[in-house]
């Protein structure tokens, strides 16, 4: 069955069709990905709902990409909410955030989280979706008493800043592939993925020089070794299980191609994914 | 480098499309991954190999780790395209002068940075779900390193060039090589790449 030839002749009465299907690649591309889980007689479906998404149908390739957006936006209002509270108790003394550069970094995070929320909301409603709202009275960041502090002791902000952070890595980075139709959406999900890797670096950076590490002797670097949080709460290590792989598509790195690479540098070298419900499991605990 | 992709279509004069073919498809996003971690890779190990005067032990060790993960991933893609895979680059970096923190950190930054916009930017030419996982897997390590390397130029620019909306830029694969050619003497074609 040649379906680029099909899609030739639409072409040929209707030059915009690639334009309608987000690009020739991207067509061929999602019937590839269709038409790999589909048997052979339903081919046809396939297609016909290929088309029905070029041609403007309600469609659910647009409501799959919206959910996707709408569960980023939730992710991004639990970070804007932890750090408009974090910052406001650093200014008012109650959390001993550092002068300087330690508030200066959490203003910073926390404004770019506040972006982040606003640009998902108008994509999602660009998109003719109905993005979700949530204000602070949503989250109980004492994660239901486990974080009683966590507003007062500026290690436990960290911690709980760090675990956001690498959780929200985790997020994006799994949704990836559930976004492959849509370039433009893509592209800005993988823009906001790499911020989050930023800041997750930098907030680790600031544990380290913060000190308050567990269990003892713990080193904390930009980036994640093995499963180590070097937080003293089993409550985050669903965030951290699974960094710890050293195989990555069956090739194994430690050691790979005769250098020196150690394990943990293997696992640090990577950072893996987690689905939509192992992140909503993570985050549950912090919703009011 | 010599460019020979920017407006060069497919059914173009061969003469245009000399130089090492990157290849199309996933196998050609793949090599041209393997071409950038193989100029980052080789740029840290001479970073660890001639240290700049005045590197902290923290600081070494980090960058140390930097070079692990370039190597990682460098040898991650060689093993990954196998026979697909495009030779070993000649690279130069007699702009940098390895014995200057600055010069060597603002190399690092600029490395760094140009990783992350590649990979976000190579996010939309992958057709394989598993490979853009893999990209993903490896696009977030990069922007862990970039935060670092411009923490230690400056403490707090750890995502200091992000657009309005504080998401990081992306590029395409011949803005990449606009920049990346500085540091490559070997002819690359990107001509055959997926471009959408």
């Amino acid at each position: 069955m040649k379906i680029e030839n099909i899609i030739n002749e639409i072409e040929s009465v209707d030059p915009e069709v690639f334009e309608r299907l987000d690009g020739r690649r991207s067509a061929m591309k999602q019937f590839a990905k269709f038409s790999g889980k589909v048997a052979l007689a339903s081919l046809p479906l396939a297609f016909g709902s290929m088309l029905n998404k070029a041609y403007g149908s309600p469609s659910g390739t647009t409501d799959a990409i919206t959910d996707v957006l709408n569960f980023a936006l939730t992710l991004e209002y639990i970070e804007a909410e932890f750090y408009k509270a974090g910052y406001a108790a650093g200014i008012a003394g109650t959390l001993a955030i550092p002068a300087g550069a330690p508030i200066n970094a959490i203003k910073t995070i926390r404004d770019h989280e506040i972006a982040h929320v606003a640009f998902l909301r108008s994509a999602i409603t660009s998109l003719n979706g109905t993005p979700v709202s949530f204000t602070a009275a949503s989250f109980d960041f004492t994660a239901k008493g486990i974080f009683p502090t966590v507003f007062s002791d500026y290690g436990l902000f960290l911690a709980v800043a760090q675990t956001f952070e690498d959780t929200g890595v985790r997020a994006y980075k799994g949704q990836a592939g559930n976004l492959m139709s849509n370039n433009e959406v893509l592209t800005a999900a993988l823009n906001i993925h790499s911020v989050e890797a930023r800041h997750a670096s930098h907030i680790r950076q600031m544990r380290k020089a913060n000190g308050s590490l567990v269990p003892a002797g713990v080193n904390v670097k930009p980036w994640i070794t093995l499963n180590q949080s070097g937080i003293g709460s089993s409550v985050v290590q669903a965030s951290y299980n699974g960094e710890e792989i050293t195989t990555q598509a069956g090739v194994n790195i430690v050691n790979i191609g005769g250098f020196t690479i150690s394990a943990s540098a293997a696992s640090e070298a990577f950072d893996e994914a987690l689905t939509k419900d192992q992140i909503l499991a993570i985050v549950t605990p912090f919703l009011a | 480098m010599l460019l020979t992709a920017a407006a060069c279509k497919k059914d173009d004069a061969p003469s245009m499309n000399s130089g090492v073919d990157l290849g199309k498809g996933d196998p050609g996003i793949l090599n041209y991954a393997y071409a950038l971690e193989q100029i980052e890779a080789a740029f840290y190990t001479k970073v660890f190999e001639s240290p700049y005067s005045g590197i902290t032990t923290a600081e070494s060790a980090l960058l140390g780790d930097i070079r692990d993960h370039e190597i990682a991933h460098r040898e991650f893609f060689k093993a990954a395209l196998a026979a697909a895979a495009i030779p070993k680059l000649d690279l130069d970096f007699s702009t940098i002068n390895f014995g200057s923190r600055d010069s060597v950190l603002g190399a690092a930054k600029a490395f760094e940075d140009l990783g992350v916009s590649a990979y976000n930017g190579a996010g939309k030419l992958i057709a394989s779900p598993d490979y853009l996982l893999l990209a993903g897997k490896i696009v977030s390590v990069e922007a862990r390193h970039a935060a670092y390397i411009r923490d230690l130029i400056m403490n707090g620019t750890f995502a200091n060039d992000l657009d309005t909306n504080a998401l990081d830029i992306s590029r395409s694969p011949s803005e990449v090589f606009a920049i990346a050619g500085t540091y490559v003497k070997t002819k690359l074609n990107i001509s055959n790449l997926p471009t959408s």
